[in-house]
């Protein structure tokens, strides 16, 4: 198991290092960054005095060098619209975030795993009817859409939730719905399947002929089995969660760093939007690996690979 | 000892099925005493597994399954609920199933398994459950059983898995232990030792058996009583030597035929089979089920079948008083 967990860290730490690269290098994909950084009516000498103020006259690899070693020690440039600090700046705004992500994701999970075990137990039920028309919807709505409707029906008309900001608990609950109802359908669904194969299966007659209870049978037996490629879905979308909540951040006014993110490509803001990729790819990484780890805690078959 | 451990009288197993009712089994007979191996023989699809599925209450929600009598040591298997079946499962009667590759949950340990099996219907510690699985590991023949525990069923062989679900099944000592082709899917040269160990252990601590197998020699070497199904009804039953050596039911002699005997068939000889193929069941069945395929069939047969009693315990189903044996060269 250690053994496993040391291989997939190493993976995950090269895998971070070629996702870097790969950030800072789009940066140069977008045009001069000096151009960008002068503005259209900034004489030529301008654009040039920029140019060598920021370094952007030196090798690429140079400046990837002189990023990446400070970025590893926690300073990953100044913002050029905020002129502070990047890493303060996003370690604010991912407060917000990781706050919300964690409770999207506890909420798709919560929703959609026990709906999920449910439906599996009695196939075309009510209950299975019920699950699929709510996995059908969320897949069909749109997060804006649904976000907007939410507000008018509990903000305006009901006046139960407050619109928008994170001044209080109260303020996450509709955005925590908008973003969880998102990742709630697929998962449920894989849920679903995965219980409905490993109940056919012949070690679940096992251990019913050994007289286990069927409580048993579902928890014990049945769901670590079944649970193992939902760990890996849930991974992912926690990731989007974390990196993706724009929508659900500009919707409910929630500075997070999606939102961050959003502005700083606007404005044009290099290290901001630099980091923020770094950080959003840092996310899908270190998810990933928790899920290898979990996984292969689930099934020992993992192990070895 | 007078009333069997077993006995079930008119078990009958509908399947609904697309186009009707899948009469997958109909009208079943038996009794089983303490300490006896009773041999379901019969080629697939004749309801052999679902006979002991049936028996264990482990039979699919849709399947239905009714019988006139249906009693394990005095306790009505048709009345029980699904507490006294659990109960029952895995403590009194135990099964090992065919597949020991798929039958094995992969995701807890051999040690696990087998705990679980004792911890469910005893109320022993974990310490004394381990030292029970091991001793039982050492038992079905396991090496270095105390390391095996904390193995996981895709670090075993197939022959040693199913020898892990052959302890598992002995764990709490059960009165009837119920095999449905313990040896099929396993390698040639393991089915011998396999089964050798079952039966073995199975006299050791005096249980009741049920084998079900379609390998005839088997049968000869462990049965104490024999029953051939086929196309879901129980065409003889008998012990080892009636079925053998007095095989009544015209099927019962052509499964017979279809292997080389020791002194009877002449080398060189070719062996003989059954033409044509197991009639559908969906539907009303009447009549005999081998009536297609049977040499001596005549018009009668299409009619209620009488149950004949040759001999004591030996019974069979046919139109003809003595199956017809007469009007066939020996076998």
């Amino acid at each position: 198991m250690l053994n496993f967990i040391l291989k997939r860290l190493g993976l995950a730490v090269l895998v971070a290092f070629t996702v870097s690269f790969i950030s800072f290098s789009l940066m140069f994909l977008s045009g001069d960054p000096a151009a960008a950084l002068a503005g259209e009516t900034a004489s030529d000498q301008d654009v040039e005095a920029i140019r060598v103020l920021y370094g952007f006259d030196r090798p690429m690899l140079v400046q990837y060098w002189d990023w990446l070693s400070s970025a590893l020690v926690g300073d990953l440039g100044e913002s050029y619209y905020f002129k502070l600090p990047v890493s303060s700046l996003i370690a604010e705004r991912l407060q917000v975030t990781m706050l919300l992500g964690l409770c999207g994701i506890s909420f798709a999970l919560l929703t959609a795993v026990p709906l999920g075990v449910a439906a599996a137990i009695r196939p075309n039920s009510i209950i299975d009817r019920i699950a699929l028309f709510l996995s059908v919807a969320g897949q069909a709505m749109p997060s804006f859409w649904f976000g907007l409707i939410l507000i008018v029906v509990f903000s305006i008309q009901l006046g139960w939730l407050p619109p928008s900001g994170t001044a209080t608990w109260r303020h996450f609950i509709m955005p925590t719905i908008v973003l969880g109802y998102y990742a709630m359908p697929a998962i449920m669904r894989l849920t679903r399947a995965g219980m409905l194969e490993v109940l056919s299966s012949e070690y679940i007659r096992t251990a019913r002929a050994k007289g286990a209870s069927e409580f048993t049978v579902l928890f014990k037996h049945a769901l670590r089995n079944a649970i193992i490629p939902v760990v890996s879905l849930a991974a992912v979308q926690m990731g989007f969660m974390l990196g993706g909540s724009i929508v659900v951040e500009s919707i409910f006014a929630l500075h997070g760093a999606g939102y961050l993110a959003w502005e700083s490509i606007a404005r044009n803001d290099l290290p901001t939007v630099q980091a923020l990729i770094l950080v959003f790819s840092l996310f899908y990484i270190v998810f990933t690996f928790l899920s290898d780890v979990l996984n292969a805690w689930l099934d020992p078959r993992m192990r070895a690979g | 000892m007078n009333s069997p451990l077993l006995r079930v009288k008119d078990l009958t197993i509908d399947i609904p099925v697309g186009g009707g009712t899948l009469n997958a089994v109909r009208g079943i007979d038996f009794d089983l005493n303490r300490g006896e191996t009773l041999c379901i023989v019969g080629e697939s699809g004749s309801g052999k597994s679902l006979t002991s599925l049936a028996l264990m209450g482990l039979l699919g929600g849709r399947i239905k399954r009714t019988a006139s009598q249906m009693e394990f040591d005095g306790i009505d298997l048709t009345k029980a609920n699904s507490k006294t079946m659990r109960a029952l499962r895995g403590d009194r009667m135990a099964m090992i199933f065919q597949e020991p590759m798929t039958s094995l949950n992969p995701a807890f340990t051999i040690g696990n398994q087998l705990m679980e099996a004792l911890l469910l219907h005893r109320n022993v510690g974990k310490e004394a459950a381990r030292a029970r699985a091991i001793e039982l590991l050492e038992k079905v023949g396991i090496t270095a059983a105390e390391s095996r525990l904390s193995q996981y069923p895709h670090q075993l062989s197939g022959g040693l898995r199913q020898r892990v679900m052959i302890a598992m099944a002995l764990m709490c000592e059960p009165e009837l232990i119920i095999a449905d082709e313990p040896t099929t899917a396993l390698d040639v040269t393991i089915q011998a030792q396999i089964l050798r160990l079952l039966v073995d252990l199975g006299r050791e601590m005096n249980m009741a058996m049920i084998l079900i197998t379609h390998d005839l020699g088997v049968v000869a070497r462990v049965a104490d009583k024999v029953a051939v199904m086929y196309a879901g009804e129980l065409v003889e039953t008998g012990s080892a030597d009636q079925v053998f050596n007095a095989p009544m039911h015209p099927y019962t002699r052509g499964l017979l035929r279809c292997i080389p005997q020791p002194g009877k068939t002449e080398r060189g000889a070719r062996l003989g089979t059954i033409p044509g193929i197991v009639p559908n069941l969906v539907g009303g069945v009447t009549g005999c089920p081998f009536r297609t395929r049977c040499d001596h069939a005549v018009a009668a047969c299409r009619n209620a079948i009488p149950h004949r009693k040759p001999a004591e315990n030996h019974r069979f189903r046919c139109v003809h008083e003595t199956g017809h044996q007469t009007a066939e060269t020996v076998v």
